[in-house]
């Protein structure tokens, strides 16, 4: 108990704004295991073609006879696959590595371009006010009130497959998000006191917007940013699943699920259940962090 | 009042017609169904004549004024795979899938509430704990991998349900259902389960978001301090007041469960139409994808547009927010 009250008071004593935020973060066990389980994933993404024992879609390293071996197998030269094989006899650890690093891929991408879309938005509607906050806030009100994966059919019906329309698709989803919680946040710093003195100050449009507006209107950024690439995962994931997301060259976990989908009635579980673990973690995870997020960040409950 | 709905019926209309400009022509110009339909060893003057016969030898715009034209006398073109009119085809699976949005949204309500009510009223109870992990895990988790996971189990493993189809239908109101046969029922089943899940979630926060609240208010504090047992304070006194914003958000989600089934159709190969859409979408059956999405989004629309109304009948402040902007 002690102990904790003195790194307390050292904390104090050298308190920046990121000291406080982390250590506010740490508190919570959950979210401190949920961050460290998808730094593991996201490193397994960056890294999977060095860290997969094989590549599974080298067609040198693969080979039909091992298709459909259950988790554990080993085979004739003393390899061993951990998680079985898929019909194609791929290792199911590697073809995961592989999968997450798309499904992450895609995902996080598609946040990024949302974001970067949402934030402009947002903020010039907040910023310039009038017909122009009413057009883009009527958009967004109208968006938002279909469900994303209907956006989401709509869009891939008419564009077709590939990795780019997934992610048109993917952005349209969720850049009314970012633009509803941008302008919400900006509105409210707008009338604050130093918008007003970089006013005075003379500045430019564009840099009262990007360097005194925006870095003030983050911290509910941040939530949503977790929350929506957490969905555009799930999305990316449902889409592929459907056959109506990424092209067969791009075998995200999704992908793999629907691959295994069909082995499932004869008991070979592990080609569509091991995949599904792998998202469903994934996923679970960023929720995780994103829920403590918005505990220390919402300004109702700081202490 | 009118000028209000008359906006929202203007802008309704817009985005109709958006849709369906944008549909029909990115529709047109991704798929090549010349290519999907026709036999490969088919001549020239063969390929032409099926052209001519499915109109799509005229310009994409001229082929979007006779849709539009066709559209609004009910006729969305006739599916190339079928050889039906899209529209029939689409009707005749509606009411598969409405059974089972329903169905969920049964499951979601009676099973929904109850658990939202007792997390709500013991709030550090580890049964309460247990309950919003639970509504934590059915937001977050993949509604397609959860209907695979149920497949294995239950139909798999255990085998106490049925995997896929819909079972045996009787006809019901001039529709054919399976909630009243066992074996449609036990076909039923999962999918409504499996398409509850997210909307259960949903009810189970929002009940113990209501409940918390109103269980602090003095009529409560009243009715307990009158006596009453704890049974008719929860039942009577508690649950009215929980109920208002819980019904307004389900009206408002029936159309997701409809988009939704998508996904929970495919999975368990249930005759809707979210299962006709992907199978069309496959197929390049353009007619039925351009008809299954204008239903869709008109529907949508609709519900939209009525939920503002009744707002604006309800709490004057949205249809005066709306004349200033």
């Amino acid at each position: 108990m002690t102990a904790g009250t003195d790194r307390r008071a050292q904390a104090v004593a050298v308190e920046t704004p990121f000291r406080r935020f982390a250590s506010d973060f740490f508190e919570s066990r959950i979210a401190t295991v949920a961050l460290a389980v998808f730094a593991v994933i996201a490193f397994i993404a960056l890294f999977a073609p060095w860290i997969a024992p094989t590549d599974p879609y080298d067609l040198a390293q693969v080979s039909v006879l091992d298709s459909h071996m259950p988790p554990g197998a080993e085979t004739f030269d003393g390899r061993v696959f951990w998680l079985g094989t898929d019909g194609a006899g791929r290792d199911l650890v590697s073809a995961i590595c592989y999968g997450l690093r798309i499904s992450l891929g895609v995902g996080v991408m598609s946040g990024v371009i949302a974001m970067a879309i949402g934030c402009a938005v947002g903020l010039a509607a907040a910023y310039f006010g009038g017909r122009v906050d009413t057009l883009i806030m009527r958009i967004v009100d109208i968006q938002l009130s279909f469900p994303s994966i209907l956006v989401a059919l709509v869009l891939l019906a008419v564009l077709g497959k590939g990795v780019d329309k997934i992610l048109i698709a993917l952005v349209t989803v969720q850049w009314a998000y970012y633009a509803r919680t941008v302008r919400a946040s900006a509105l409210v710093e707008r009338s604050k006191e130093y918008i007003d003195a970089a006013s005075c100050l003379a500045l430019g449009h564009r840099r009262i917007l990007f360097r005194h507006l925006l870095p003030n209107c983050l911290p509910p950024l941040i939530v949503v940013v977790t929350v929506q690439t957490a969905h555009a995962i799930a999305l990316e994931a449902t889409l592929s699943f459907l056959g109506i997301g990424l092209p067969i060259t791009e075998p995200s976990l999704g992908l793999l699920i629907a691959n295994g989908f069909e082995y499932m009635l004869s008991m070979k579980y592990w080609i569509s259940v091991y995949p599904g673990v792998a998202l469903l973690v994934t996923i679970v995870s960023i929720n995780l962090v994103g829920d403590q997020l918005r505990d220390i960040l919402n300004p109702r409950l700081q202490k | 009042m009118t000028v209000f709905i008359i906006r929202r019926l203007m802008q309704s209309s817009v985005v109709v017609a958006v849709m369906s400009l944008l549909v029909f022509v990115g529709v047109n110009i991704v798929g090549d169904p010349v290519d999907m339909l026709i036999n490969p060893e088919a001549d020239q003057a063969e390929i032409e004549r099926v052209m001519r016969d499915l109109g799509l030898d005229r310009p994409v715009h001229e082929q979007y004024g006779y849709f539009v034209v066709n559209a609004l006398q009910g006729d969305l073109g006739k599916s190339f795979i079928f050889g039906e009119p899209a529209l029939q085809l689409i009707v005749q699976r509606m009411p598969a899938t409405f059974e089972l949005a329903i169905a969920a949204l049964l499951i979601a309500v009676v099973l929904g509430i109850p658990l939202g009510v007792i997390a709500g009223l013991r709030p550090e109870a580890k049964s309460s704990k247990a309950i919003m992990a639970g509504s934590i895990l059915g937001f977050s988790l993949p509604s397609f991998w959860v209907g695979i996971m149920m497949i294995m189990l239950f139909a798999v493993m255990l085998g106490w349900l049925p995997s896929t189809g819909r079972g045996d239908t009787v006809p019901f109101l001039g529709m054919q259902v399976s909630f009243l046969t066992w074996d449609g029922l036990q076909h039923l089943l999962l999918p409504a389960i499996n398409l509850s899940l997210f909307k259960l979630s949903l009810v189970i926060r929002l009940a113990r978001a209501g409940t918390r609240e109103v269980v602090h208010q003095d009529y409560i504090k009243f009715a307990r301090a009158k006596g009453l047992s704890e049974g008719r304070v929860v039942l009577v006194h508690l649950l009215k007041n929980i109920m208002i914003p819980v019904v307004t958000v389900l009206g408002l989600e029936f159309g997701g469960l409809v988009a939704f089934s998508v996904v929970t159709e495919t999975v368990f190969a249930w005759p809707g139409m979210g299962k006709l859409i992907i199978d069309s979408l496959h197929e390049l059956d353009r007619p039925v994808v351009v008809a299954y999405l204008m239903i869709v989004v008109l529907m949508f629309v609709i519900i939209n547009l009525l939920v503002d109304i009744v707002y604006s009948v309800l709490d004057p402040r949205v249809r005066l927010q709306d004349a200033r902007a």
